[in-house]
């Protein structure tokens, strides 16, 4: 049917286009309800993460001092490139140009960011450390096209030079996922970077500052449009330890590139003074990220670079333990009136035994107690060892530090072996022949020590049985850092030796030394009380040796000290493959020299100390609260405008503290109203990230009121 | 006939409602492009406003009968401007949808196309002289507005051509379509999809189905849906404050003051804000449905209900977008995205509406 022109659309579908409409609407209410009412929290979240960045802020390590405050550990600035997740952007595509810029392996680079895919997105990711100044040009020159690169001033280690000190201080690294996952280490982050040896592992927690963070407003581009907050970080702490870098100085050079170790230790309190292990490793290689390689030539290399043998060589102690049978035989009543005829050997137990001595073609002759320790008798120990059977030598040996970790403040120590009768059985299941006795009578057989366990026992004999546990940090140091048990790394242990016993053997230890007497006679020191005991130790069997076709030499050793009772200091020396006990000895007489000079250099300057001592001070500084001081007092370390200069210097980031400088710690004894050394001051870094350091040489005056320094230039 | 129409029968309160959006329109524009380099581009959209608000008041006083009776012509300019578009356009990334008049001014034809298509569809509806509608007469209506459509879509500009869409379903709903024809052109639609798919475009296809689940490409296209969402949503329910919209002022939703309006205002005032605009958008729709059923004649519902068709679609496909129903297609929202050519062709809808409206006594 025709419709007129004029007829209306009807009514009803107007109204059915109506509520058409309304429907719409409806749903799209119902679509912002669900994203402003009940999604509104979730977004906000996520709204706040767009426009929010976490930016670590790096705390430095502690520095680590010696005894006198000089510092042995610091840090220098470096950069670190950072990429950052939070931007807008996939990474993955800007992989190769980052790689490229950065100088790293894209699939590196790729693993990395795989690495920390799981941990949360505004955390950026550590691409590369230290990286160097064009690398840091790339990044700042492509901040448009790559706005997720980022830069960071890191404080990084800095260790001495050439290894020094290096097994004793250790290095730091990432935590690596093993440690995370033990409860030791389960209050720190992937990345962190921790102890991972020596000094640096077991007061970790002292030195480990706290990273702080600072929360940036940033827009799309991940530009920085203002700031929130921070949280700033809290650097770590300064660890003082009981070496004297003297002395250090002293052990290294005493040691020399030959193999083996050397431990000093104050037998008064158990303080360690220098620790060597030889051949070394540059800890400066792990202080930013080891490679690969050179991480396995460490760990495959057969002379063991990174164990430090003053703690971690067990080995047979040769005829220094026969200071441990003189002392079994004097207690037990048997060595006083024990005299033997050495004819250059002996049978025991249907074996024949050689004495040293036959290989020089003579005999000992007669020998009683003072002989054979000077004399080192094979022979007359064969025989002690024959009438006290090996419970009574275990006995003393173990009440004397051998056959248990002296739980000196390192990490890893090893124990060591002393065997006895349950030893063997527990241990092999097997009866013990009492023919074993008889070599670990001269210190051979199944016995085992470290350096730092033979250094110990020795000690405790010459402190008439004051056994002390070693340790490097002071107990009052860490305890005024809050640290549980402090006092308890310093102990003593009394072992009940007859004074008589002692003088017997502090006399004979002192005649090793001299000459037309003793084993040692090269290594006498004139106008020093100095005593001691040389060993050489076969470290294989006959047998073995003809098996494998050579003759690995026999490991020297010396235990020595100054004076012969009572010692302030004990130098314990192995030389692996040193053959002789006496060149040894002559390692240790240059350490017991060192520490005898620097003490009578000391004593001279009295009235030069007692001017330095400031009030309140316990020690007399040779550096110390002075250099601290110094380092401190920028004001007057520095004299202004050098200020500005070294300001203008350390903006450069190639402008580093030289290594050199810390290896350098050449001891400068006060001479007069001031002393040189070297060592780092710090300047507030132009950036406000905090401290840069800057090496430089010290003038510290000492003056009765503050001690003030100043650089002498670098 | 009474020749004279007064503006005593002009639709003020039509008109108010429309400036008010446009207020909230401008403040927005403002708040979003402050400190950016599209700084004062609200001063910029207040004078296509009073623009706009002119040419409504001249084209009111054109009787609506005129321009039906000049749509033929009309419609054949609109073809052959598409066409040339797409040979002579300008090139702006991936598609031609401008021509550069001179003078600085662009020109975009496929906007006046829709004004042209209302009227030409108003007049084939009304002219059709039956009850309901024939397969021929849909046929027909099918292509009247087709023809346009594809070409807009070679553009490729598969929003606006998507804009075309309502004006011949709301002349066919009105027309008089019968239930089974309904049926049938729902089953076409739905078989012709898959062939539609293939014809797209690889960003095309990108944007339809990055809405549902826009995680999937976070960094690529699902990234502007992402920030939508995050803007509306932490808008919640008062909002963040004019000037304080986190998303907006770090700029991490891109050009938010065009096709992304919506978002930014949710962001800054929130769930009532929203609430209140979108009742502004409800209370203007049902003002102009009133005025079509007052309309002298068929031909003059037909226009305004063209009118509130394309309005609400853009609402819907917008709004549905910003808040992640769908897909981005870069429809700007009416009287509130900045934009000329937007602002202009509503006003000039607008104005027609208000000849109808002021001849609803005439006869």
């Amino acid at each position: 049917m025709p419709l007129g022109r004029d007829e209306k659309v009807p009514q009803l579908r107007l109204t059915a286009v109506q509520y058409g409409i309304l429907g719409i609407f409806l749903i799209l209410v119902f679509g912002l309800w669900r994203l402003q009412v009940v999604g509104s929290d979730y977004y906000s979240q996520l709204a706040e993460k767009n426009r929010i960045r976490n930016v670590p802020l790096l705390a430095p390590r502690g520095k680590i001092l010696d005894r006198e405050g000089r510092i042995i550990v610091d840090n220098y600035p470096s950069f670190s490139a950072l990429l950052l997740r939070d931007s807008s952007r996939n990474v993955l595509n800007d992989v190769d140009t980052i790689a490229a810029g950065l100088h790293m392996d894209p699939d590196e680079v790729r693993d990395r960011v795989k690495k920390f895919a799981f941990t949360p997105q505004y955390q950026p990711i550590f691409l590369k450390d230290d990286i160097t100044p064009d690398e840091l040009a790339f990044i700042e020159s492509h901040r448009n096209e790559l706005p997720e690169l980022e830069t960071i001033m890191a404080h990084r280690r800095l260790y001495p030079k050439g290894g020094f000190m290096a097994h004793l201080i250790g290095y730091v690294g990432e935590v690596s996922e093993d440690m995370l996952n033990s409860p030791q280490w389960e209050f720190y982050s992937a990345g962190d970077v921790v102890g991972r040896s020596g000094v640096e592992l077991s007061y970790n927690d002292i030195l480990m500052g706290k990273n702080g963070f600072r929360r940036a407003l940033v827009n799309s581009r991940g530009k920085e449009v203002g700031r929130l907050d921070e949280t700033p970080a809290v650097p770590g702490k300064l660890l003082k330890l009981t070496v004297d870098i003297d002395l250090q100085i002293a052990a290294e050079e005493a040691l020399g590139d030959r193999n083996g170790a050397i431990v000093a230790m104050d037998p008064r309190n158990g303080e360690i003074l220098a620790m060597v292990s030889r051949p070394v490793f540059d800890p400066n290689s792990f202080a930013v990220r080891i490679k690969r390689a050179d991480w396995n030539r460490l760990v495959t290399d057969d002379d063991h670079p990174l164990l430090n043998k003053a703690i971690q060589a067990q080995l047979a102690p040769g005829s220094v333990f026969k200071v441990i049978m003189a002392t079994a035989g004097l207690q037990e009543g048997v060595a006083q009136t024990l005299q033997v005829n050495c004819g250059g050997g002996g049978n025991f137990y249907g074996r024949y035994f050689k004495c040293w001595v036959v290989s020089e073609h003579r005999t000992h002759g007669v020998v009683g107690i003072s002989k054979a320790i000077y004399q080192s008798c094979d022979v007359f120990f064969y025989t002690l060892a024959e009438k006290l059977g090996i419970d009574r030598i275990a006995k003393w040996a173990n009440l004397l530090g051998l056959g248990q970790k002296t739980g000196i403040d390192l990490p890893n120590e090893v124990s060591g072996v002393m065997p006895s009768e349950e030893w063997k059985i527990k241990n092999f299941k097997q009866k013990w022949y009492a023919g074993e006795t008889i070599s670990v009578g001269i210190g051979q057989g199944a016995v085992a020590v470290t350096p730092l366990q033979l250094a110990r026992a020795v000690a405790a004999v010459t402190m008439d049985g004051k056994l002390q546990k070693p340790h490097v940090a002071f107990p009052d140091e860490l305890a005024k850092y809050g640290v549980q048990n402090a006092a308890k790394i310093q102990s003593e242990t009394l072992v009940p030796i007859d004074p008589q016993n002692w003088e017997t053997i502090t006399d004979a230890m002192a005649q090793v030394v001299e000459p037309g007497v003793g084993t040692a006679p090269s290594a006498h020191l004139n106008g020093i009380d100095f005593a001691g005991k040389t060993g050489s130790a076969q470290t294989m069997s006959n047998a073995l040796a003809k098996r494998i076709g050579r003759r690995v030499r026999d490991n020297g050793w010396f235990v020595g000290v100054t004076p012969r009772r009572n010692p302030e200091i004990v130098v314990s020396v192995l030389l692996e493959e040193g053959e002789h006990g006496y060149l040894a000895a002559r390692a240790s007489s240059q350490v017991i020299k060192a520490y005898v000079e620097k003490q009578r250099a000391r004593q001279n300057n009295q009235n030069l100390y007692r001017a330095a001592a400031a009030p309140g001070m316990e020690h007399l500084p040779v550096a110390s609260e002075a250099v601290l001081t110094a380092v401190e007092s920028r004001d007057k370390a520095v004299p202004t405008k050098e200020r500005r200069q070294l300001l203008a210097e350390i903006a450069q980031p190639e402008r580093r503290p030289d290594a050199a400088a810390t290896a350098g710690l050449k001891p400068v004894l006060p001479s007069d109203e001031f002393f040189e050394m070297a060592g780092f001051y710090g300047e507030p870094d132009p950036d406000g990230h905090g401290e840069a350091l800057h090496a430089a040489r010290f003038k510290v005056i000492l003056h009765p009121q503050a001690p003030v320094g100043m650089a002498v230039g670098r | 006939m009474k020749r004279y129409i007064s503006f005593r029968d002009f639709d003020w309160i039509l008109l108010g409602f429309v400036l008010a959006i446009c207020a909230a329109g401008v403040l927005e524009i403002y708040s979003a492009t402050v400190g950016t380099k599209f700084a004062g581009a609200h001063l910029r959209q207040v004078y296509w406003v009073l623009g706009g608000c002119f040419v409504m008041f001249v084209v009111s006083r054109v009787n609506y009968h005129v321009l039906l009776d000049q749509v033929p012509w009309m419609y054949v300019v609109s073809v052959v401007s598409l066409m040339s578009v797409l040979v002579f356009g300008q090139k702006d990334p991936g598609a031609r949808r401008w021509i550069k008049i001179g003078g600085g001014i662009h020109f975009q034809p496929s906007e006046w196309v829709k004004l042209v298509l209302i009227l030409a569809a108003a007049k084939y509806f009304a002219d059709a002289r039956q009850r309901e509608l024939t397969v021929g007469d849909i046929i027909k209506a099918g292509m009247l507005v087709g023809i346009p459509m594809l070409l807009v879509l070679a553009q490729p500009d598969l929003g606006t051509s998507l804009t075309y869409l309502p004006i011949a379903l709301m002349g066919l709903f009105l027309g008089g379509l019968r239930f089974k024809h309904a049926m049938a052109i729902l089953l076409l639609g739905a078989m012709m999809a898959p062939v539609a798919w293939h014809v797209l475009k690889p960003y095309q296809r990108e944007r339809l189905t990055s809405f549902m689940q826009p995680e999937a490409d976070y960094h690529g296209s699902g990234y502007q849906v992402i920030q939508s969402l995050i803007a509306v949503g932490s808008g919640g329910i008062w909002g963040k404050g004019t000037g304080h919209g986190t998303q907006i002022q770090g700029s991490f939703l891109p050009v938010p003051q065009t096709d992304f309006i919506f978002a930014a205002y949710a962001e800054e005032h929130g769930f009532v804000g929203a609430l209140a605009l979108l009742l502004l958008y409800f209370v203007l729709l049902m003002r102009l449905v009133q005025n079509a059923q007052t309309a002298p004649d068929r031909s003059g519902t037909f226009v305004v209900m063209g009118v509130v068709a394309v309005v609400t679609f853009h609402i819907l496909v917008n709004v549905g977008m910003v808040v992640g129903f769908m897909p981005v297609t870069g429809i700007p929202l009416p009287l509130m995205s900045y934009g000329g050519s937007s602002v202009l062709f509503t006003f000039l809808a607008l104005g027609i509406v208000m000849n109808i409206r002021m001849r609803r006594f005439v006869n």
